[in-house]
């Protein structure tokens, strides 16, 4: 007879056959041990029942210590493969380049490479991206899918209309071998409703068209939004895909947010009603431009002075956003002081190769950067001192976990002060006026 | 009487342990917030920072933030600097992937409970408790509330 489970609650998590036979064991003991991963997660969500998912972005694949490293072998040793797609986020250094910092410990690098290796052998696509739906063949509209890294879960859920929740550590790899994931929290209609309405009246309309805008938005909205899913109104309709990425990951940063909607922007907000699902909001927050100048200044550590590093590209730089930097460096050189990064991914690597950007960017003295983050401690030489970044994601995290400070400012600002070797930013786009301040 | 027993909300991960309890005030995050070779807190923000949380009953709210918790959590239990079970005020998945996935390479048996909130509410720092499926055993002498 067939075992029930429970979930917290006490009512039954119904599985199918198929499911019944992973938990007992019939395709072998670490299959049984994921499935039971997965139930025990799906009984502690308090999900019905699981749903079927075939796309992962796993987190798993980066080196954080040796029991990821034991459980990867554990699962190839096991002879067990991904029967679905399944995405790399980045890893602690690049896999092709030999950028590393000069204190980083070999053994992590090594077990990090290991733990690489192990997981293409499991049949991983090896992306090594944290901006995965730059991509093709990502996730669409209305599929239930696995991601693990926080910006692009918010992505995923916000901009494309796919649905996941952000699934932690060897959950993600559990519920991607599996082919299941619990049927709860942004995986269903109820929990994706608009709790928290933020409205944009009070900002200028010249503000709200910058992408610089929107990596302080996400901030803000991140704080004042906490756990609940925010709501925007007042955000332009042509609002591009950078901007959308750059709110997707300051808000997951600087609070946890997995799903935001925006009015006339993001599919399953047409209108603020729908957002809503037609009940009325738990809050509401107007954003006043004095807010808004407080959660900017709020993302540098530093008043200004020299320059010793740019960072560009949290998360992963994207193809738009190569085309908007050629033309801001336009022939002039990087200043001999700076050490200047953009991260991406290897695929938008390769279309700007084709285009010649590459070699342009280096010649400037722009480093490339890809598979791993200039955040992640043995990824980059020469991070310390100054540091200046246009990613709010990249301005809230750094500072606690490297010895440097940070100088918030826009793509613009940044080449300006890489140039200069000091932090330079547009007295125009910077004033009070620009920002809706009345003096 | 020299015991009082709290019941459980649920067994989120089995097993039995005794030892004595930590109590951490706010919820904790075992990726960022914590050394999972030393077994200390180093959230700067954590009203118990700097505490070590090795051979404890670990009672806390629940998870912070980061979806690298239970990795956290499995490569403390993997050096002996973790906790020898956890209670928690709400049930949390982050934690429980973390001890289930560290007992099953490890061969470590890391209880996991979930109290209700006024149930928890009895746990204080410094108690012996035995922690087992059928509940928290708290000792008299170790300090409960009269």
């Amino acid at each position: 007879m067939r075992k029930t489970v429970q979930t917290v609650s006490g009512k039954p998590l119904n599985l199918s056959d198929y499911e019944q036979a992973l938990l007992e064991g019939e395709a072998g003991e670490a299959m049984q041990f994921v499935m039971q991963l997965v139930v025990r997660a799906a009984r502690i969500m308090d999900a019905p029942r699981l749903l079927e998912t075939d796309y992962l972005h796993m987190d798993a694949c980066h080196y954080y210590g040796r029991a990821h490293l034991d459980f990867a072998r554990y699962l190839v040793n096991s002879n067990i493969r991904f029967g679905i797609r399944a995405w790399t986020n980045t890893v602690p250094a690049s896999l092709i380049q030999k950028e590393v910092r000069e204190e980083a410990d070999a053994v992590v690098l090594k077990e990090a490479r290991e733990l690489a290796d192990l997981y293409i052998a499991m049949g991983a696509k090896p992306v090594w991206t944290c901006a995965p739906y730059q991509l093709p063949g990502s996730p669409v509209f209305g599929e239930h899918i696995v991601v693990a890294e926080s910006n692009a879960v918010s992505y995923f859920n916000s901009v494309i209309g796919a649905r996941t929740n952000k699934y932690g550590d060897f959950l993600d790899v559990a519920c991607g071998l599996t082919r299941r994931v619990p049927e709860a929290g942004l995986h269903t209609d109820k929990g994706r409703r608009a709790q928290i309405h933020i409205d944009l009246a009070k900002v200028p309309e010249e503000l709200r068209e910058t992408e610089f805008f929107c990596h302080v938005l996400g901030h803000l909205m991140g704080r004042v939004s906490g756990n609940r899913i925010p709501v925007i109104t007042g955000l332009p309709a042509k609002t591009p895909k950078d901007s959308l990425k750059a709110l997707a990951a300051a808000g997951a940063a600087s609070g946890a947010i997995g799903l935001y909607h925006a009015v006339g922007i993001t599919p399953e907000a047409p209108t603020l009603e729908a957002a809503l699902q037609d009940r009325p909001a738990e809050a509401f927050y107007r954003v006043t431009p004095r807010n808004l100048v407080e959660a900017r200044d709020s993302l540098s550590t530093t008043a200004g002075g020299s320059v010793d590093m740019v960072a560009l590209g949290t998360p992963h730089f994207s193809f738009t956003e190569f085309a908007r930097l050629m033309p801001l460096l336009d022939g002039r050189k990087i200043h001999s002081d700076v050490a200047f990064y953009v991260s991406t991914s290897r695929h938008v690597a390769a279309l700007a190769t084709q285009k010649g950007w590459i070699e342009a960017l280096e010649k400037a003295g722009v480093t490339v950067l890809v598979d791993t983050c200039t955040y992640f401690t043995p990824a980059v030489r020469g991070c310390k001192g100054q540091v200046m970044t246009n990613s709010a994601k990249w301005a809230y995290y750094a500072p606690g976990m490297l010895p440097v400070k940070v100088a918030f400012g826009s793509l613009r600002d940044c080449v300006e002060s890489a140039v200069r070797g000091e932090v330079a930013r547009d007295p125009t786009t910077w004033s009070a006026r620009h920002w809706g301040v009345s003096e | 009487m020299s015991c009082r027993s709290l019941p459980v909300l649920d067994i989120l991960n089995p097993g039995t342990a005794h030892g004595t309890v930590l109590k951490l005030s706010e919820p904790l995050s075992f990726w960022g917030g914590f050394n999972p070779v030393d077994g200390r807190i180093i959230d700067q923000s954590h009203p118990e920072v700097g505490k070590s949380i090795t051979g404890t009953i670990l009672a806390l709210p629940g998870s912070r933030g980061s979806a690298g918790t239970p990795g956290g959590v499995a490569e403390a239990l993997r050096r002996n600097v973790g906790p020898v079970a956890i209670l928690l005020a709400q049930p949390d998945v982050n934690i429980t992937i973390g001890a289930q996935v560290a007992d099953h390479l490890y061969a470590t048996e890391t209880p996991v409970l979930a109290l209700a909130e006024i149930e928890f509410a009895w746990l204080e720092t410094g108690m012996q408790v035995t922690v087992s499926d059928v509940g928290v055993a708290i000792k008299e002498d170790g300090g409960i509330k009269s």
